[in-house]
């Protein structure tokens, strides 16, 4: 599939720049999305996304100019318009923050739908094509626009390396960032800044519907990989430009369809993978553990309960019966009976007796110490 | 802090402060002077002040009314010589960072802008782990620390500062026993070379044992001293109102 992919992007110079584009934006949203989750802005980022769409559309009604950059003006303009919306409305009313995200995505969006199927309508407009920016459209990517992103992602992985301790304290400690004497409010709106650029990076590509997606997914998938920011930020990156580059060229090779929902459902996959498989994080490893850890505790716990019966014994390696060791309290006998025979701890005998082995008893002795430690320690 | 200036001047001087959240005042009217090289514990009932006090002289809140001095400097000069330790559930421990990492985010202020800490101020970090009990946990991943371990990394966090004055809100906030004996000691180390620290402190059992002056807060200040003279019956009553149950100042029994 990859070579697939491979020959088809090498022969056609449409599918490259489509490529390099969707290359450009995976970087810059993989990167910057890691902090939007991080600093729990997820959902920010969905709202700023949707409430970009107005821009777009009224950005074209005002310059009557479909080109790419006066559209993205539009949009960030209206993005960041958003952004302050929920700001003033958490700020000064009573709404909290998930209701006033709520209000800005759905009012903005919905306001923006009205204002682009009006200008469909428009008889100069019929070509504009502005339904592109809901869902997406990687093929209409020209050079000029994959330029103006490479310039523009530039500026914003340039500012994000620039002051990168400074965005790693804000995201992680508010207030002692404050406390030494930072301007908080100059890199968290320089912050907010580099996110809603990212936004507007990814607009024409992937769309206003399920960009924040482009910002989330990547970074979630990341976190289940790494534990430090720095390795974060690249394998985000890695992953939404694979996500990005793979759901660009799908799109662009299938008729109509939209570039948005493609990568979405290949940022998926690597969401799912990352969320089951990832070692340490991963929820797979997590349910082996614990079944693991369950059988190690039901076995120690029968080592232990043949050393309490061997103690009341002269000989300690004197067998004693299964039924006794039931009556203790052991679980799952027979299955962890065969380990711990195994293993050469314990030793069966005909009419279901079983004795320590003189390795075991010095397992059963070492566990015994090991419980005391630990309850002296609590 | 000068031998040859006549006048040493106050740890913290606070003027008419009031604090106010929207309408509601947290803060009102509080006058008091810290003088330096003291273990102060400010105490009082919940939604006191005690917090927002603390924050308010960081400068992370910003006072209706009132005037703040540290060491006798106004505002911006000030943010230098505090050195400030959060309550410790105030960030996320599953943030992707190990324990140098955070210990280094207390060089920051002296580094400025754009540069990066280097080996010397992983040195510093080190040193500062070291003090606290922690250097064989510096690469360990934040989340995998107990409470009382997350508790040292901020206290040496605040250490790497080199701070003249540490502000600390609630520092034996869910600690174990040990952790808290050993807290109290480095605190008590602070003090004898010469710092001043103030702790938000919540257990009227152990502030006879663990600090040497006392701030009673209930919005307004009620009292403010050594503990031997501040610590009274009558002073607790106005703080706390009828409804604490704590010892006698004087004596064993409870009230």
């Amino acid at each position: 599939m990859f070579e697939d992919f491979f020959y088809l992007v090498a022969g056609n110079y449409t599918l490259q720049i489509v490529a390099l584009g969707a290359l450009i934006l995976g970087i810059t949203a993989g990167a910057l999305g890691t902090f939007a989750v991080l600093r729990e802005q997820s959902l920010l980022g969905d709202a700023i996304s949707h409430a970009t769409l107005p821009g777009v559309g009224l950005a074209f009604l005002l310059t009557q100019d479909k080109s790419p950059l006066t559209l993205l003006i539009g949009a960030g303009i209206a993005g960041w318009i958003g952004t302050i919306c929920v700001k003033v409305i958490t700020q000064t009313t009573r709404v909290n923050k998930d209701a006033a995200l709520g209000l800005v995505l759905s009012v903005f969006f919905g306001f923006g739908l009205v204002i682009i199927t009006i200008v469909q309508k428009l008889p100069t407009a019929t070509k504009a094509g502005l339904d592109k920016f809901l869902f997406g459209n990687a093929a209409t990517l020209l050079k000029e626009d994959v330029t103006m992103m490479i310039f523009l992602s530039s500026i914003v992985l340039f500012i994000l390396t620039l002051f990168w301790k400074e965005f790693k304290l804000l995201t992680f400690d508010t207030d002692f960032f404050k406390s030494l004497g930072l301007p908080f409010h100059i890199f968290d709106i320089l912050l907010t800044t580099l996110i809603v650029s990212a936004i507007i990076l990814g607009l024409q590509t992937v769309g206003v519907v399920l960009m924040s997606a482009m910002l989330v997914a990547p970074a979630a998938a990341a976190r289940q990989w790494t534990d430090r920011l720095g390795v974060m930020v690249i394998l985000s990156s890695l992953l939404g430009a694979a996500c990005c580059v793979a759901g660009a060229i799908t799109s662009s090779i299938i008729p109509h369809m939209p570039t948005g929902p493609v990568i979405t459902v290949y940022l998926s996959l690597t969401v799912i993978i990352s969320l089951f498989l990832a070692p340490h994080r991963g929820l797979v490893w997590d349910w082996l553990r614990i079944f693991r850890n369950r059988a190690m505790i039901e076995s120690a716990s029968i080592l232990e309960n043949l050393l309490i019966i061997s103690e009341s014994h002269s000989d300690p390696l004197h067998p004693h019966s299964m039924a006794l060791l039931k009556t203790m309290g052991s679980h799952a006998l027979s299955r962890n009976i065969n380990k711990l025979i195994k293993a050469g701890f314990i030793k069966k005998y005909p009419d279901q007796l079983l004795s320590l082995t003189p390795l075991g008893l010095e397992k059963a002795k070492q566990l015994a110490r090991e419980l005391q430690n630990e309850g002296g320690k609590n | 802090m000068n031998p040859r200036d006549n006048t040493t001047p106050l740890a913290i001087e606070v003027t008419d402060l009031t604090v106010a959240y929207q309408e509601k005042p947290v803060l009102w009217d509080v006058d008091f002077n810290v003088p330096q090289g003291v273990l102060l514990a400010i105490v009082g009932p919940n939604g006191a002040g005690k917090s927002t006090l603390i924050k308010t002289i960081l400068g992370l809140v910003k006072p209706v009314a009132g005037r703040i001095l540290v060491l006798g400097a106004q505002y911006q000069a000030r943010k230098q010589l505090i050195a400030y330790v959060p309550q410790r559930s105030s960030v996320d421990w599953d943030f992707p960072t190990n324990v140098l990492d955070v210990v280094m985010m207390g060089r920051y202020g002296h580094l400025g802008w754009i540069k990066r800490p280097g080996p010397s101020d992983k040195k510093l970090a080190m040193d500062c782990l070291d003090r606290v009990g922690m250097a064989d946990f510096s690469n360990r991943q934040i989340s995998q620390l107990s409470g009382g371990q997350q508790q040292r990394v901020f206290l040496a966090r605040a250490f790497i500062q080199d701070a003249p004055i540490y502000l600390m809100d609630e520092p034996f906030a869910g600690v174990d026993a040990t952790t808290e004996k050993s807290i109290i000691e480095l605190l008590r180390e602070l003090k004898r070379s010469g710092k001043t620290v103030i702790c938000v402190h919540h257990d009227l059992e152990t502030l006879k044992e663990y600090f040497d002056w006392v701030m009673l807060l209930n919005v307004r200040r009620v009292a403010l001293g050594p503990i031997a003279t501040t610590l009274t019956h009558d002073n607790l009553r106005r703080a706390y109102g009828g409804r604490a149950l704590f010892l006698d100042p004087k004596g064993e029994q409870r009230v």
